[in-house]
Protein backbone atom coordinates (compact mmCIF):
# COMPACT_ATOMS: atom_id res chain seq x y z
CA UNK A 1 0.00 0.00 0.00
CA UNK A 2 1.45 3.32 -0.84
CA UNK A 3 1.06 6.14 1.90
CA UNK A 4 0.62 8.94 -0.62
CA UNK A 5 -2.35 7.58 -2.39
CA UNK A 6 -5.19 9.89 -0.69
CA UNK A 7 -8.08 8.42 -2.94
CA UNK A 8 -9.60 5.52 -0.92
CA UNK A 9 -12.02 3.47 -2.83
CA UNK A 10 -15.55 2.87 -1.17
CA UNK A 11 -14.76 -0.48 -0.50
CA UNK A 12 -12.25 0.45 1.67
CA UNK A 13 -13.61 2.87 3.47
CA UNK A 14 -16.47 -0.09 4.47
CA UNK A 15 -13.62 -1.97 5.36
CA UNK A 16 -12.42 0.82 7.65
CA UNK A 17 -15.84 1.31 9.24
CA UNK A 18 -16.26 -2.22 9.97
CA UNK A 19 -12.81 -2.68 11.41
CA UNK A 20 -13.44 0.04 13.98
CA UNK A 21 -16.68 -1.24 14.89
CA UNK A 22 -15.28 -4.38 15.72
CA UNK A 23 -12.52 -2.86 17.73
CA UNK A 24 -15.46 -0.46 19.43
CA UNK A 25 -17.52 -3.79 20.11
CA UNK A 26 -14.75 -5.70 21.88
CA UNK A 27 -14.26 -2.71 24.60
CA UNK A 28 -17.57 -2.41 24.78
CA UNK A 29 -17.75 -5.68 25.92
CA UNK A 30 -15.06 -6.23 28.18
CA UNK A 31 -16.57 -2.86 30.24
CA UNK A 32 -20.25 -4.53 30.12
CA UNK A 33 -18.32 -7.50 31.72
CA UNK A 34 -16.75 -5.85 34.25
CA UNK A 35 -19.54 -3.79 35.24
CA UNK A 36 -22.22 -6.38 35.36
CA UNK A 37 -19.64 -8.84 37.57
CA UNK A 38 -19.44 -6.24 40.43
CA UNK A 39 -23.27 -6.01 39.77
CA UNK A 40 -24.14 -9.53 39.99
CA UNK A 41 -22.03 -9.47 43.18
CA UNK A 42 -23.85 -6.64 44.81
CA UNK A 43 -27.14 -7.66 44.12
CA UNK A 44 -26.69 -11.58 44.97
CA UNK A 45 -24.85 -10.27 48.34
CA UNK A 46 -28.16 -7.38 49.16
CA UNK A 47 -30.43 -10.56 48.14
CA UNK A 48 -28.76 -12.71 50.63
CA UNK A 49 -28.09 -15.06 48.07
CA UNK A 50 -24.41 -15.41 48.78
CA UNK A 51 -23.23 -14.32 52.47
CA UNK A 52 -21.65 -11.25 52.19
CA UNK A 53 -19.58 -12.20 55.51
CA UNK A 54 -17.37 -14.35 53.38
CA UNK A 55 -18.37 -13.06 49.55
CA UNK A 56 -18.02 -9.14 50.81
CA UNK A 57 -19.74 -7.21 48.22
CA UNK A 58 -18.73 -3.98 46.00
CA UNK A 59 -20.80 -1.74 48.31
CA UNK A 60 -18.74 -3.28 51.73
CA UNK A 61 -15.69 -3.04 49.91
CA UNK A 62 -16.33 0.84 49.01
CA UNK A 63 -16.61 1.74 52.89
CA UNK A 64 -13.79 -0.25 53.81
CA UNK A 65 -11.89 1.75 51.31
CA UNK A 66 -13.19 4.64 52.18
CA UNK A 67 -12.00 4.29 55.93
CA UNK A 68 -8.89 3.06 55.05
CA UNK A 69 -8.19 6.21 53.29
CA UNK A 70 -10.04 7.99 55.93
CA UNK A 71 -7.75 7.32 58.38
CA UNK A 72 -4.87 7.78 56.43
CA UNK A 73 -3.43 4.08 56.28
CA UNK A 74 -4.40 3.81 52.47
CA UNK A 75 -1.42 6.19 51.09
CA UNK A 76 0.83 4.66 53.93
CA UNK A 77 0.13 1.06 52.73
CA UNK A 78 0.04 1.63 48.93
CA UNK A 79 3.14 3.47 49.12
CA UNK A 80 4.94 0.84 51.30
CA UNK A 81 3.77 -1.61 48.54
CA UNK A 82 4.79 0.27 45.40
CA UNK A 83 8.16 1.35 46.50
CA UNK A 84 9.54 -2.43 47.56
CA UNK A 85 7.72 -3.76 44.25
CA UNK A 86 9.80 -0.74 42.22
CA UNK A 87 13.11 -1.65 44.21
CA UNK A 88 12.65 -5.06 43.51
CA UNK A 89 11.58 -4.80 39.57
CA UNK A 90 14.42 -2.11 39.02
CA UNK A 91 16.92 -3.76 41.30
CA UNK A 92 16.44 -7.44 39.77
CA UNK A 93 16.62 -6.28 35.95
CA UNK A 94 19.74 -4.35 36.68
CA UNK A 95 21.67 -7.17 38.32
CA UNK A 96 20.33 -9.78 35.71
CA UNK A 97 20.94 -7.39 32.87
CA UNK A 98 24.42 -7.30 34.79
CA UNK A 99 25.15 -10.87 35.13
CA UNK A 100 23.85 -12.21 31.69
CA UNK A 101 26.61 -9.65 30.39
CA UNK A 102 29.02 -11.07 32.41
CA UNK A 103 28.19 -14.49 31.99
CA UNK A 104 28.39 -13.68 28.02
CA UNK A 105 31.75 -12.18 28.30
CA UNK A 106 33.17 -14.57 30.12
CA UNK A 107 32.35 -18.01 27.99
CA UNK A 108 34.26 -20.60 30.88
CA UNK A 109 32.21 -18.40 33.61
CA UNK A 110 29.22 -19.20 31.58
CA UNK A 111 29.78 -22.60 31.47
CA UNK A 112 31.07 -23.42 35.43
CA UNK A 113 27.75 -21.85 36.31
CA UNK A 114 25.15 -23.13 33.74
CA UNK A 115 24.01 -26.07 35.72
CA UNK A 116 23.70 -23.97 39.11
CA UNK A 117 21.89 -21.07 37.31
CA UNK A 118 19.35 -24.02 36.13
CA UNK A 119 18.83 -25.33 39.53
CA UNK A 120 18.46 -22.50 41.09
CA UNK A 121 15.83 -21.25 38.41
CA UNK A 122 13.52 -24.52 39.02
CA UNK A 123 14.27 -24.00 43.58
CA UNK A 124 10.79 -22.05 44.95
CA UNK A 125 12.44 -19.23 46.32
CA UNK A 126 9.78 -18.35 48.61
CA UNK A 127 11.42 -21.36 50.25
CA UNK A 128 14.25 -18.91 51.05
CA UNK A 129 12.43 -17.14 53.09
CA UNK A 130 13.16 -18.07 56.46
CA UNK A 131 16.99 -17.68 55.35
CA UNK A 132 16.47 -14.35 54.32
CA UNK A 133 14.52 -13.07 57.33
CA UNK A 134 17.34 -14.43 59.36
CA UNK A 135 19.78 -12.70 57.31
CA UNK A 136 18.79 -9.60 56.37
CA UNK A 137 16.38 -9.06 59.04
CA UNK A 138 12.45 -8.96 59.42
CA UNK A 139 11.57 -5.96 57.38
CA UNK A 140 11.66 -4.24 54.17
CA UNK A 141 14.79 -5.52 53.69
CA UNK A 142 13.59 -9.00 53.54
CA UNK A 143 10.97 -8.06 51.00
CA UNK A 144 12.93 -6.67 48.71
CA UNK A 145 15.34 -9.55 48.44
CA UNK A 146 12.14 -11.97 48.18
CA UNK A 147 11.37 -9.72 45.13
CA UNK A 148 14.89 -9.54 43.85
CA UNK A 149 15.83 -13.18 44.03
CA UNK A 150 12.11 -14.06 42.36
CA UNK A 151 12.83 -12.63 39.39
CA UNK A 152 16.65 -12.50 38.78
CA UNK A 153 17.31 -15.92 37.79
CA UNK A 154 14.59 -15.73 35.05
CA UNK A 155 15.89 -12.60 33.65
CA UNK A 156 19.41 -13.61 33.54
CA UNK A 157 18.57 -16.65 31.76
CA UNK A 158 15.84 -14.92 29.32
CA UNK A 159 18.95 -12.34 28.84
CA UNK A 160 21.68 -14.27 28.09
CA UNK A 161 19.98 -16.57 25.92
CA UNK A 162 18.79 -13.65 23.60
CA UNK A 163 22.31 -12.59 23.23
CA UNK A 164 23.93 -16.26 22.77
CA UNK A 165 21.10 -16.20 19.52
CA UNK A 166 22.62 -12.84 17.74
CA UNK A 167 23.58 -14.34 14.18
CA UNK A 168 27.12 -16.00 13.92
CA UNK A 169 27.72 -13.88 10.94
CA UNK A 170 27.15 -10.58 12.39
CA UNK A 171 29.50 -11.16 14.64
CA UNK A 172 31.88 -12.45 12.03
CA UNK A 173 30.92 -9.08 10.18
CA UNK A 174 32.16 -6.84 13.34
CA UNK A 175 35.18 -8.90 13.76
CA UNK A 176 36.38 -8.06 10.14
CA UNK A 177 35.45 -4.74 10.87
CA UNK A 178 38.56 -5.27 14.38
CA UNK A 179 35.44 -4.38 16.70
CA UNK A 180 36.89 -5.50 20.47
CA UNK A 181 34.56 -7.81 21.88
CA UNK A 182 33.32 -4.82 24.23
CA UNK A 183 32.38 -2.75 20.96
CA UNK A 184 30.87 -6.60 20.11
CA UNK A 185 28.68 -5.97 22.86
CA UNK A 186 27.46 -2.20 22.90
CA UNK A 187 27.42 -1.90 19.12
CA UNK A 188 25.53 -5.06 18.20
CA UNK A 189 24.25 -7.28 21.36
CA UNK A 190 23.27 -4.94 23.37
CA UNK A 191 20.94 -2.61 20.49
CA UNK A 192 19.91 -6.10 18.92
CA UNK A 193 18.59 -7.41 22.29
CA UNK A 194 16.67 -4.83 22.90
CA UNK A 195 12.95 -6.04 22.20
CA UNK A 196 13.89 -8.86 24.35
CA UNK A 197 15.32 -7.21 27.23
CA UNK A 198 12.07 -5.11 27.39
CA UNK A 199 10.12 -8.37 27.48
CA UNK A 200 12.15 -9.66 30.20
CA UNK A 201 11.08 -5.85 31.86
CA UNK A 202 7.21 -7.38 31.39
CA UNK A 203 8.02 -10.74 32.97
CA UNK A 204 10.08 -9.16 35.56
CA UNK A 205 6.69 -6.62 36.12
CA UNK A 206 4.63 -9.48 37.12
CA UNK A 207 7.34 -11.25 39.16
CA UNK A 208 7.94 -8.25 41.57
CA UNK A 209 4.20 -7.96 42.35
CA UNK A 210 4.72 -11.73 43.47
CA UNK A 211 8.19 -11.54 45.07
CA UNK A 212 7.08 -8.35 47.24
CA UNK A 213 3.39 -9.83 48.58
CA UNK A 214 4.97 -12.96 49.34
CA UNK A 215 7.30 -11.04 51.67
CA UNK A 216 4.88 -8.99 53.42
CA UNK A 217 2.95 -12.22 53.73
CA UNK A 218 6.33 -13.17 55.71
CA UNK A 219 7.42 -10.17 57.67
CA UNK A 220 5.83 -6.56 56.96
CA UNK A 221 3.72 -4.68 59.22
CA UNK A 222 2.44 -2.36 56.42
CA UNK A 223 1.98 -3.08 53.09
CA UNK A 224 -0.98 -4.01 50.96
CA UNK A 225 0.09 -7.72 51.64
CA UNK A 226 0.20 -6.98 55.05
CA UNK A 227 -3.65 -5.93 54.40
CA UNK A 228 -4.48 -9.09 53.20
CA UNK A 229 -2.94 -11.05 55.81
CA UNK A 230 -4.35 -8.93 58.55
CA UNK A 231 -7.54 -8.89 56.82
CA UNK A 232 -8.00 -12.64 56.56
CA UNK A 233 -7.00 -13.29 60.27
CA UNK A 234 -9.94 -10.77 61.89
CA UNK A 235 -11.95 -12.17 58.76
CA UNK A 236 -12.62 -8.83 57.40
CA UNK A 237 -13.07 -10.69 53.60
CA UNK A 238 -13.70 -6.49 52.92
CA UNK A 239 -10.30 -5.36 53.50
CA UNK A 240 -9.45 -8.43 51.95
CA UNK A 241 -10.77 -8.21 48.76
CA UNK A 242 -10.81 -4.32 49.04
CA UNK A 243 -7.11 -4.44 49.04
CA UNK A 244 -6.48 -7.19 46.45
CA UNK A 245 -8.91 -5.06 43.90
CA UNK A 246 -6.19 -1.80 44.68
CA UNK A 247 -3.39 -4.39 43.82
CA UNK A 248 -4.69 -5.31 40.67
CA UNK A 249 -4.89 -1.98 39.34
CA UNK A 250 -1.73 -1.11 40.72
CA UNK A 251 0.25 -4.10 38.77
CA UNK A 252 -2.11 -3.38 35.74
CA UNK A 253 -0.45 0.80 35.85
CA UNK A 254 2.51 -0.74 35.72
CA UNK A 255 2.81 -3.26 33.56
CA UNK A 256 0.81 -0.65 31.37
CA UNK A 257 4.14 1.82 31.99
CA UNK A 258 6.61 -0.88 30.69
CA UNK A 259 3.68 -0.90 27.22
CA UNK A 260 4.85 2.43 26.66
CA UNK A 261 8.21 2.11 27.33
CA UNK A 262 8.08 -0.56 25.31
CA UNK A 263 6.96 1.52 22.36
CA UNK A 264 9.13 4.31 22.48
CA UNK A 265 11.87 2.24 22.16
CA UNK A 266 10.57 0.92 19.36
CA UNK A 267 10.26 4.24 17.62
CA UNK B 1 52.87 -5.69 -11.10
CA UNK B 2 53.08 -5.51 -7.55
CA UNK B 3 51.70 -8.80 -5.67
CA UNK B 4 49.44 -7.69 -3.17
CA UNK B 5 48.99 -10.61 -1.44
CA UNK B 6 50.72 -13.70 -1.62
CA UNK B 7 49.83 -17.33 -0.27
CA UNK B 8 53.08 -19.87 -0.02
CA UNK B 9 51.83 -23.59 0.87
CA UNK B 10 49.02 -22.56 3.11
CA UNK B 11 46.63 -25.60 5.22
CA UNK B 12 44.34 -25.02 7.59
CA UNK B 13 42.37 -27.98 9.07
CA UNK B 14 39.43 -27.43 11.50
CA UNK B 15 39.03 -29.10 14.79
CA UNK B 16 36.03 -30.91 16.20
CA UNK B 17 34.36 -33.29 18.44
CA UNK B 18 33.58 -35.28 16.26
CA UNK B 19 37.14 -34.93 14.62
CA UNK B 20 38.88 -32.81 12.11
CA UNK B 21 38.22 -31.85 8.62
CA UNK B 22 41.25 -30.64 6.23
CA UNK B 23 39.24 -27.75 4.73
CA UNK B 24 42.39 -26.41 2.57
CA UNK B 25 46.26 -28.31 1.40
CA UNK B 26 49.26 -26.28 0.81
CA UNK B 27 47.94 -23.75 -1.23
CA UNK B 28 49.76 -21.25 -3.57
CA UNK B 29 48.04 -17.86 -4.49
CA UNK B 30 49.39 -15.22 -5.50
CA UNK B 31 47.20 -11.90 -6.25
CA UNK B 32 48.40 -9.18 -8.02
CA UNK B 33 47.45 -5.21 -7.29
CA UNK B 34 44.60 -3.50 -9.10
CA UNK B 35 43.11 -6.91 -10.33
CA UNK B 36 39.89 -8.50 -10.11
CA UNK B 37 40.53 -11.52 -9.02
CA UNK B 38 38.07 -14.58 -8.68
CA UNK B 39 37.90 -17.85 -6.78
CA UNK B 40 35.83 -20.71 -7.89
CA UNK B 41 35.46 -23.89 -6.48
CA UNK B 42 32.48 -26.32 -5.64
CA UNK B 43 29.99 -25.74 -2.22
CA UNK B 44 32.08 -26.62 0.96
CA UNK B 45 35.35 -26.52 -0.22
CA UNK B 46 36.99 -24.09 2.08
CA UNK B 47 36.12 -20.88 0.10
CA UNK B 48 34.94 -18.93 3.11
CA UNK B 49 38.06 -20.44 5.25
CA UNK B 50 40.48 -19.14 2.63
CA UNK B 51 38.80 -15.77 2.90
CA UNK B 52 38.91 -15.60 6.52
CA UNK B 53 42.60 -16.53 6.37
CA UNK B 54 43.32 -13.34 3.94
CA UNK B 55 41.91 -10.82 5.92
CA UNK B 56 43.76 -12.21 9.25
CA UNK B 57 40.62 -13.00 10.96
CA UNK B 58 41.74 -16.95 11.56
CA UNK B 59 45.33 -18.22 11.43
CA UNK B 60 46.42 -21.09 9.20
CA UNK B 61 47.87 -24.28 10.61
CA UNK B 62 50.87 -24.14 8.13
CA UNK B 63 52.26 -22.17 5.67
CA UNK B 64 52.90 -18.55 5.70
CA UNK B 65 50.16 -15.51 3.87
CA UNK B 66 52.76 -12.10 2.77
CA UNK B 67 50.73 -9.51 2.67
CA UNK B 68 51.74 -6.30 1.08
CA UNK B 69 49.16 -4.16 3.37
CA UNK B 70 48.45 -4.77 6.91
CA UNK B 71 45.38 -6.33 7.48
CA UNK B 72 43.51 -3.41 8.60
CA UNK B 73 43.20 -2.34 4.69
CA UNK B 74 41.55 -5.08 3.94
CA UNK B 75 37.59 -5.22 3.28
CA UNK B 76 35.38 -7.85 4.00
CA UNK B 77 32.12 -7.96 2.22
CA UNK B 78 29.84 -10.99 3.56
CA UNK B 79 26.81 -13.07 1.84
CA UNK B 80 24.32 -11.22 3.45
CA UNK B 81 24.12 -7.39 3.88
CA UNK B 82 24.42 -7.63 7.62
CA UNK B 83 22.88 -4.17 8.31
CA UNK B 84 21.70 -2.89 11.36
CA UNK B 85 17.95 -2.32 11.14
CA UNK B 86 18.27 -0.40 14.46
CA UNK B 87 20.81 2.05 12.56
CA UNK B 88 20.04 4.30 9.35
CA UNK B 89 21.30 3.37 6.33
CA UNK B 90 24.30 6.42 7.12
CA UNK B 91 25.01 4.96 10.82
CA UNK B 92 25.36 1.54 9.07
CA UNK B 93 27.84 3.19 6.55
CA UNK B 94 29.85 5.31 9.42
CA UNK B 95 29.94 1.46 11.29
CA UNK B 96 33.78 1.07 10.66
CA UNK B 97 34.90 4.03 11.23
CA UNK B 98 33.32 4.16 14.71
CA UNK B 99 34.64 0.74 15.51
CA UNK B 100 37.88 1.81 14.58
CA UNK B 101 37.31 4.90 16.19
CA UNK B 102 38.56 7.00 13.37
CA UNK B 103 35.18 9.62 12.34
CA UNK B 104 36.81 12.49 10.94
CA UNK B 105 34.83 14.97 9.13
CA UNK B 106 36.81 14.14 6.35
CA UNK B 107 36.15 10.36 5.87
CA UNK B 108 32.56 10.73 7.22
CA UNK B 109 32.45 13.15 3.88
CA UNK B 110 33.87 10.18 1.93
CA UNK B 111 31.80 8.00 3.14
CA UNK B 112 28.61 10.36 2.97
CA UNK B 113 29.86 10.90 -0.90
CA UNK B 114 30.04 7.32 -1.83
CA UNK B 115 26.35 6.99 -0.81
CA UNK B 116 25.31 10.11 -3.27
CA UNK B 117 27.70 9.04 -5.93
CA UNK B 118 26.25 5.49 -6.00
CA UNK B 119 22.22 7.03 -5.77
CA UNK B 120 21.48 6.10 -2.37
CA UNK B 121 21.50 9.90 -1.27
CA UNK B 122 18.36 10.33 -0.55
CA UNK B 123 18.25 6.96 1.53
CA UNK B 124 20.43 8.33 4.12
CA UNK B 125 18.13 8.86 6.53
CA UNK B 126 15.98 5.46 6.13
CA UNK B 127 16.18 2.15 8.06
CA UNK B 128 17.36 -0.67 5.56
CA UNK B 129 14.00 -2.69 5.76
CA UNK B 130 13.30 0.30 3.44
CA UNK B 131 15.83 0.14 0.84
CA UNK B 132 15.50 -3.24 -1.72
CA UNK B 133 17.25 -6.02 -1.26
CA UNK B 134 19.95 -4.79 -4.15
CA UNK B 135 20.07 -1.52 -2.62
CA UNK B 136 20.94 -2.97 0.79
CA UNK B 137 23.64 -5.09 -0.78
CA UNK B 138 25.62 -1.68 -1.98
CA UNK B 139 24.77 -0.14 1.23
CA UNK B 140 26.91 -2.91 2.67
CA UNK B 141 29.68 -2.25 -0.31
CA UNK B 142 29.90 1.11 0.51
CA UNK B 143 30.49 0.34 4.44
CA UNK B 144 33.51 -1.85 3.76
CA UNK B 145 34.64 1.22 1.11
CA UNK B 146 34.01 3.77 3.87
CA UNK B 147 37.38 2.53 5.35
CA UNK B 148 39.28 2.76 1.87
CA UNK B 149 40.48 -0.54 2.06
CA UNK B 150 43.27 -1.52 -0.73
CA UNK B 151 41.84 -5.17 -0.84
CA UNK B 152 38.41 -6.22 -0.89
CA UNK B 153 37.29 -9.37 -0.22
CA UNK B 154 33.81 -10.57 -1.64
CA UNK B 155 32.35 -13.65 0.02
CA UNK B 156 29.62 -14.79 -2.34
CA UNK B 157 27.59 -11.28 -1.98
CA UNK B 158 25.15 -11.66 -4.63
CA UNK B 159 23.78 -15.44 -3.63
CA UNK B 160 21.14 -14.08 -1.38
CA UNK B 161 19.76 -11.77 -4.30
CA UNK B 162 17.39 -13.01 -6.92
CA UNK B 163 18.95 -13.47 -10.75
CA UNK B 164 17.77 -9.85 -11.80
CA UNK B 165 18.90 -7.96 -9.11
CA UNK B 166 21.65 -10.02 -9.20
CA UNK B 167 23.21 -9.10 -12.75
CA UNK B 168 22.55 -5.54 -11.64
CA UNK B 169 23.96 -5.63 -8.76
CA UNK B 170 27.20 -7.18 -9.68
CA UNK B 171 27.48 -5.03 -12.24
CA UNK B 172 27.42 -1.60 -10.13
CA UNK B 173 29.89 -3.53 -7.13
CA UNK B 174 32.36 -4.59 -10.68
CA UNK B 175 31.58 -0.59 -11.48
CA UNK B 176 32.58 0.77 -8.10
CA UNK B 177 35.39 -1.56 -7.59
CA UNK B 178 36.90 -0.54 -10.73
CA UNK B 179 36.00 3.45 -10.13
CA UNK B 180 37.58 3.79 -6.20
CA UNK B 181 40.59 1.60 -7.73
CA UNK B 182 40.51 -1.43 -5.16
CA UNK B 183 42.16 -4.71 -5.71
CA UNK B 184 39.10 -7.37 -4.96
CA UNK B 185 38.80 -11.16 -4.50
CA UNK B 186 35.84 -12.23 -5.37
CA UNK B 187 34.64 -16.10 -4.04
CA UNK B 188 31.67 -17.64 -5.64
CA UNK B 189 30.21 -21.21 -6.81
CA UNK B 190 28.99 -19.18 -9.84
CA UNK B 191 31.36 -19.62 -12.80
CA UNK B 192 29.43 -17.17 -15.25
CA UNK B 193 29.73 -14.47 -12.70
CA UNK B 194 33.32 -14.76 -11.87
CA UNK B 195 34.30 -14.47 -15.65
CA UNK B 196 32.11 -11.88 -16.19
CA UNK B 197 33.77 -9.79 -13.04
CA UNK B 198 37.39 -11.33 -12.73
CA UNK B 199 40.63 -10.92 -14.34
CA UNK B 200 41.65 -13.90 -13.64
CA UNK B 201 40.07 -17.13 -12.22
CA UNK B 202 41.13 -19.60 -10.15
CA UNK B 203 39.43 -23.09 -9.62
CA UNK B 204 39.62 -24.76 -6.40
CA UNK B 205 39.27 -28.51 -6.24
CA UNK B 206 37.32 -30.30 -3.31
CA UNK B 207 38.12 -30.36 -0.27
CA UNK B 208 40.35 -30.49 1.44
CA UNK B 209 41.01 -27.04 -1.27
CA UNK B 210 44.19 -26.64 -3.33
CA UNK B 211 44.56 -24.49 -6.38
CA UNK B 212 43.80 -26.80 -9.43
CA UNK B 213 44.28 -23.90 -12.30
CA UNK B 214 44.33 -20.20 -12.58
CA UNK B 215 42.29 -19.22 -15.87
CA UNK B 216 43.65 -15.77 -17.51
CA UNK B 217 40.06 -14.22 -18.93
CA UNK B 218 40.87 -12.93 -22.12
CA UNK B 219 37.88 -10.61 -21.83
CA UNK B 220 38.85 -6.52 -22.00
CA UNK B 221 38.72 -5.33 -18.50
CA UNK B 222 36.58 -1.85 -19.53
CA UNK B 223 33.71 -4.64 -20.54
CA UNK B 224 31.12 -4.32 -18.46
CA UNK B 225 29.93 -7.48 -16.90
CA UNK B 226 26.70 -7.54 -19.37
CA UNK B 227 28.75 -6.83 -22.41
CA UNK B 228 31.33 -9.68 -21.07
CA UNK B 229 28.55 -12.07 -21.08
CA UNK B 230 27.05 -11.44 -24.42
CA UNK B 231 31.37 -11.54 -25.76
CA UNK B 232 31.56 -14.72 -27.59
CA UNK B 233 35.01 -16.26 -25.56
CA UNK B 234 32.83 -15.54 -22.82
CA UNK B 235 30.92 -19.23 -23.36
CA UNK B 236 34.70 -20.80 -24.41
CA UNK B 237 35.96 -19.84 -21.31
CA UNK B 238 33.06 -20.71 -19.22
CA UNK B 239 33.47 -24.36 -21.03
CA UNK B 240 37.26 -24.64 -19.98
CA UNK B 241 36.26 -23.59 -16.52
CA UNK B 242 33.15 -25.49 -16.24
CA UNK B 243 35.74 -28.48 -17.39
CA UNK B 244 37.92 -28.12 -14.64
CA UNK B 245 35.34 -28.18 -11.98
CA UNK B 246 33.19 -31.11 -13.51
CA UNK B 247 36.52 -33.08 -13.26
CA UNK B 248 37.09 -32.26 -9.64
CA UNK B 249 33.01 -33.46 -8.78
CA UNK B 250 34.02 -36.65 -11.12
CA UNK B 251 37.12 -37.28 -9.07
CA UNK B 252 34.59 -36.79 -5.91
CA UNK B 253 32.08 -39.31 -6.85
CA UNK B 254 35.19 -42.08 -7.21
CA UNK B 255 36.09 -40.61 -3.71
CA UNK B 256 32.41 -42.04 -3.03
CA UNK B 257 31.64 -38.91 -1.37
Amino acid sequence: MKKTQRRVSEEHLRYLKKQRGKSAFVVAMQIILLVQFFLVWEVLASYEVIDSFIFSSPSKMWESFLSLSREGGLWRHVSATLLETVIGFVSATAIGLVIAVILWSVEPLRLILEPYIVVLNALPKIALGPIIIIWVGAGKGAIIVMAILISVIITVINILNGFLSVDKDKILLMKTLSASRAQILFKLVLPSNLSNIIAALKVNVGMAWVGTIMGEYLVSREGLGYLIVYGGQVFNLSLVMCSTVILTVLAAVMYFCVLILEKAVAK
Amino acid sequence: MNEILVLKGVSHRYHSKSGETEAIRSMDLSVREGEFFGIVGPSGSGKTTLLSILAGILQPSAGVVERGISPSEIGYMLQRDHLFEWRTIEENVLLGLEIRKIKSAERVDYALSLLKKYSLGEFVKKKPSELSGGMRQRVALIRTLALRPKLILLDEPFSALDFQTRLTVAEDVREIIAEEKVTAILVTHDISEAIALCDRVAVLSARPATVKKIFDNPLEKNLSSIERREHPSFAELFKEVWKELEFTDEKDAKKGK
